[in-house]
């Protein structure tokens, strides 16, 4: 029996330019550059009938074909969810004879949110935070909780900017335990609910994703944690519309996504009227005028684009 | 099978000095259905192979068991990672007898193929979500682990949090070594929560001596069928039946 997998784990010797090829299915792919690593297992950039796709390998096979499963039973629900699509599921064995699982879905190439705020502007907060909640409703609609959601589980893809998921490690059927979770963003570790999956468990880890990104550093609990939730989140001046449906989201006053959803485009349609008016006001009297119209246009935009998804 | 998984998991951070050797000690627990997990618990000038911990892991492999090495530190998240993984061991060992029992000798999980594989940790899944599981916490009070013990009071709230989000039923205790009279001492009865341990916590006191073997041995006795059956039924009469009792 396999002990201490966490702690030493084997190094899979995979290089550039090397050929993995399934054992079952026969299907091969040339191994391009490493993308990430995990607990569970090394996820690598390939290249498979001149198509680039993600393939994670791993010599913990029971973790992986848990993956896979999850993996398996999205496929099936319908509508486009914001994960990877699956490809392929397989065995390797090495050329020193270790046998290892793989499995190969879509390759997702994109920045992380936090990257894509600052190359891009705040004002597309709001968008983001209703794209993911969208996402979410759909993945709880299917009977899934996302469970560990996360800065680093999160890729926002451009032309146009969505925002996808990967890593479905913590993905939890509804009303079981949480498979996997990371302390900052689990309320369990805030002392704010149970680690049962459930939607409201995903909206703290949603509120979470988006303290983290203007709190690179994170914070740490103290001795009142939900007061120092509340504070980091007053402290944000970005995030100032949104403070009340944050706090409800933190203090799991939401059972849906729908609902937080209702309150942000609520908020953010205010946002824009408001704009709107203001900007008509200040440009009669033409004083920094060009400023306002232009940073009330990428709001507008923004919400427009978002719309517009919504009809696609 | 629709039982209850039972576990002893012992938090130490050094070697025994004391008594029967743990290592075998585990295998007879491991024997008895129960398996031995071990959190060596590292101080902040050691290294991950510090001499006198392969202890730890030699515990856990007789007693069947997942064993870590970690820093105070990372304990809370450790604790609640490797009982789960611990529970899927075993369910993994108990699926494989019986796929060896359909297929024959030397077939395991890894040989069937993915699909197959696919179906078979559902079932590994289902039943570790929804079976019962007894854990006996073991906490090595020697004097080292003095500056340790409120870390570890927050790691088992932390594993009772986790592990009552599951379907299956939990039943928690926790044994303290060396006892004041005897090997261990008993800290906290057989319950379903752990989140009224803060008041047992700052009573434990602190040895010099260490005797992990015959701890492992008293632990594995309080397991012992009458006391459990009997606080099955103080909880709950219509669920006797069910635990295979
Ligand atoms: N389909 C994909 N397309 C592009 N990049 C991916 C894809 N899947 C994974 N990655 C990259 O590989 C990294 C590692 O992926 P993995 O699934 O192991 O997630 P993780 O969050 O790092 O690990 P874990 O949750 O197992 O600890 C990810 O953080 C991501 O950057």
């Amino acid at each position: 029996m396999k002990m201490n997998q966490t702690w030493k784990r084997q190094d899979i010797d995979i290089r550039p330019g090397m050929r993995i090829k399934g054992k079952w299915h026969d299907k091969h792919y040339i191994v391009k550059r490493k993308l990430g690593e995990g607990a569970v297992g090394t996820v690598y950039l390939c290249e498979s009938n001149g198509r680039p796709v993600a393939l994670k390998i791993s010599d913990q096979g029971a973790s992986m074909t848990v993956e896979v499963n999850v993996l398996q039973s999205l496929k099936k629900v319908q509508g486009n969810l914001l994960g990877p699509s699956l490809l392929d599921v397989d065995d390797w064995v090495s050329a020193s004879g270790a046998k290892y699982a793989f499995y190969v879905m879509e390759y997702l190439q994109g920045e992380s949110i936090t990257s894509f705020i600052k190359r891009h502007g705040d004002e597309w907060i709001g968008v983001l935070m209703l794209q993911l909640l969208d996402g979410l409703e759909q993945l709880h609609h299917s009977g899934w909780i996302f469970g560990d959601l996360k800065i680093d589980n999160l890729l926002v893809i451009t032309n146009p900017p969505s925002i996808r998921w990967v890593d479905v490690g913590g993905t939890t059927r509804k009303g079981r335990a949480i498979k996997e979770y990371t302390e900052f963003y689990d309320r369990g570790y805030w002392g704010m609910g149970t680690r049962r999956a459930e939607p409201s468990y995903d909206l703290f880890s949603f509120v979470m994703v988006f303290l983290h990104v203007y709190y690179p550093r994170r914070f740490d609990k103290g001795t009142d944690p939900e007061k120092t939730l509340v504070q980091k989140i007053n402290a944000v001046r970005v995030l100032t519309p949104y403070r009340e449906p944050l706090k409800r989201a933190i203090r799991g006053k939401y059972q849906s996504s729908v609902e937080m959803k209702q309150d942000i485009t609520d908020i953010l349609r205010k946002q824009q009227r408001q704009i709107r008016t203001r900007t008509s006001r200040k440009a009669k009297k033409a004083s920094h005028a060009p400023f306002l119209i232009e940073s009330g246009g990428i709001v507008m935009m923004a919400t427009l684009y978002y719309l517009f998804s919504l009809l696609l | 099978m629709k039982g209850t998984l039972k576990q002893i998991l012992l938090l130490t951070d050094g070697c025994s000095n004391k008594g029967e050797n743990p290592a075998q000690t585990a295998e007879l627990a491991y024997e008895q259905g129960i398996t031995v997990n071990v959190i060596g618990i590292l101080d902040d000038e050691h290294t991950e192979d510090a001499e006198g911990l392969q202890e730890v892991e030699d515990i856990a492999r007789a007693g069947g068991g997942v064993s870590q090495l970690v820093y105070k530190q990372t304990l809370v998240q450790t604790v609640q990672t490797v009982t789960k993984q611990a529970m899927t061991q075993t369910l993994q060992g108990f699926v494989n007898k019986e796929l060896q029992q359909i297929l024959g000798e030397k077939q395991t999980l890894e040989d069937l193929d993915p699909e197959k594989r696919g179906e078979i940790m559902e079932v590994v899944e289902d039943m570790g979500e929804t079976c019962d599981l007894e854990v006996l916490v073991l906490v090595d009070t020697s004097a080292s682990m003095y500056d340790k013990l409120l870390t570890v009071k927050e790691a088992l709230i932390d594993l009772s949090i986790s592990l009552n989000s599951r379907i299956g039923r939990n039943r928690f205790c926790i044994f303290s070594f060396p006892g004041k009279r005897k090997d261990i001492d008993r800290v906290f009865d057989w319950s379903p929560k752990l989140d009224s341990v803060s008041t047992v916590f700052p009573k434990l006191s602190s040895g010099g001596i260490t005797p992990t073997g015959p701890a492992i041995r008293e632990a594995m006795y309080q397991f012992g069928k009458k006391s459990l059956l009997r606080s099955f039924r103080d909880e709950d009469e219509s669920n006797v039946e069910e635990t295979g009792y």
